[in-house]
């Protein structure tokens, strides 16, 4: 296995262990997502990895409409994450068109062919 | 542009070409045809051109091969891609290269031919990464995304976005260039299949065939050519994200700075404005780029179009060619604001001509709600 360094390569390979983590500027200490080389909010280097807590809420959300031959509706949506940062995801578990915008999730990692990818489902309450 | 840029170049030349469905013909076939119906509307001839502005949705070169393809070698070009915008964001850099004598004759041209080849948006771009696993529909998803957080926080209805199709359409009717001319009810657009809710096709823009092209020459000689001149009394840009899972407000869009520069460059506000061409690929974008350029307050857009307000003669005249949503839709919209907005104020508007139009608002977006840009042209009175 390579040397991996590469903000893509670490979040991937954290996802294929099942863990989800997540850029933290070590100089303005906001989170940031997509991860990259540098800070989008202070544009400082020093980046840092911490584990996302997994609670989010739905911040917007869509239902994709699509044939039901062809695989039936499916729901995309932003989530935003406690720790500030929003990521498109989809709310598994219920119908496409129950995700509502505010409504709380948790993280988890499912996948998309064979390539592990961040999903939610309902909080439980 | 700032204010020492206002007035400085002029649009003496507008056409187009396969608009609706343009059998038989390549992109860059309807791209040519364009400049040569808007360089005979100036007097002009492709020899003349030293300055050309152009991207395709097929090409990583658009410029280059646009320029091998109507045989000419600028010593200008300028292709950047910033989606339906680019073709506004082009007033910028063709009025600083005129300006600056790096070329004389300007041509910013654009063709299309995405109907009759595909049926559906062709695009060189790849999805991103971060979001390609979730199957977003692009650009539809982002922009359902926008509208259903405008909803959320601001209680804009799905009569309210339809309202903007409907008024769409009443403009398209009077103009027997639009594509879509039947009528448009409410009821029409509500009832009409699901695509990303909230939106149904009819909150969407056509998929059509067409291109448009613009000639552009210094102001000391706009005075020279058979039309009126339409001068650019201000343009500006703001880029605010690329992917739509990195816009920061889903309810406000970059319009809002874009249209503030614009406004200073050209000296004018938007209760001077006339007539105001807006790229409407969704019927949310009409709600939101009236609120972000300074027509209504934020989140009081779906008041503001409701019922006709928007439509002839209603309150506020938007997209009076009937727009992305009904007239045409080839890809990328933006060129058709900026020639609708100046036939409007030469007086050879195609569908309704409004009366004594001095000021008008010609509006750009691209990507998903990614590159906003803003110009604002005038007549000679306006000088």
């Amino acid at each position: 296995m390579p040397n991996t360094k590469g903000p893509d390569q670490i979040f991937q390979r954290a996802l294929a262990e099942q863990e989800i983590l997540l850029p933290k500027c070590d100089d303005c200490g906001a989170f940031h997502f997509f991860p990259r080389v540098l800070c989008p909010h202070c544009h400082g280097t020093a980046i840092s990895w911490q584990r996302a807590s997994g609670k989010g809420r739905v911040h917007t959300t869509t239902v994709v409409r699509r044939k039901p031959e062809r695989g039936g509706d499916y729901n995309v949506c932003m989530v935003e994450l406690e720790e500030g940062v929003r990521m498109m995801s989809r709310v598994e578990g219920i119908a496409p068109g129950d995700v509502v915008i505010d409504m709380a999730v948790t993280a988890f990692v499912g996948a998309a062919e064979d390539t592990p990818i961040v999903l939610f489902r309902p909080a439980e309450v | 542009m700032t204010d020492q840029l206002r007035g400085k170049s002029a649009i003496v030349g507008t056409g187009h070409a396969g608009f609706g469905e343009a059998h038989g013909l390549t992109s860059f076939d309807v791209m040519a045809q364009s400049a040569l119906a808007a360089l005979g509307d100036a007097g002009l001839k492709l020899s003349d051109v030293d300055g050309l502005f152009c991207t395709m949705m097929e090409d990583s070169m658009p410029a280059l091969m646009a320029a091998e393809y109507l045989g000419i070698q600028p010593r200008f070009i300028d292709g950047t891609m910033s989606g339906g915008s680019s073709f506004v964001n082009y007033l910028t850099s063709a009025t600083m290269a005129l300006d600056a004598g790096l070329c004389d004759v300007a041509l910013i041209v654009y063709g299309s031919n995405q109907r009759t080849a595909s049926g559906k948006l062709v695009t060189a771009s790849r999805p991103p990464a971060y979001e390609a696993p979730y199957n977003p529909r692009y650009p539809i998803s982002g922009y359902a995304m926008a509208a259903a957080r405008h909803m959320h926080e601001y209680g804009t209805t799905r009569e309210q976005l339809a309202d903007v199709a409907v008024a769409a359409r009443a403009w398209a009717r009077h103009n027997p260039e639009a594509f879509e001319r039947g009528p448009l009810t409410r009821e029409d657009v509500l009832g009409a299949r699901m695509v990303g809710d909230p939106l149904t096709v009819r909150d969407c823009c056509l998929v059509t065939d067409g291109g448009g092209a613009i000639v552009l020459v210094r102001a000391d000689r706009a005075r020279d050519f058979p039309k009126p001149p339409v001068y650019v009394l201000g343009s500006a840009a703001q880029s605010a994200h690329r992917q739509i899972s990195q816009m920061k407000d889903f309810t406000v869009t970059a319009a809002r700075e874009s249209g503030k520069r614009a406004f200073a460059a050209a000296g004018v506000s938007p209760g001077d404005i006339q007539a105001v061409e807006l790229y409407d690929a969704f019927t949310i974008n009409t709600i939101l780029f009236l609120e972000d350029l300074g027509f209504c307050a934020k989140g009081e857009g779906g008041a503001f179009v409701e019922g006709g307000r928007i439509a002839p003669d209603g309150v506020l005249p938007v997209n009076t060619n009937g727009g992305g949503l009904s007239c045409v839709h080839p890809g990328m919209y933006g060129i058709f604001t900026v020639i609708e907005a100046a036939r409007q104020i030469r007086g050879d508007a195609p569908g309704i001509q409004l009366n004594d139009i001095d000021v008008a608002l010609a509006h750009g977006n691209g990507g998903v709600l990614s590159s906003q840009v803003t110009a604002i042209l005038g007549s000679q009175a306006t000088l």
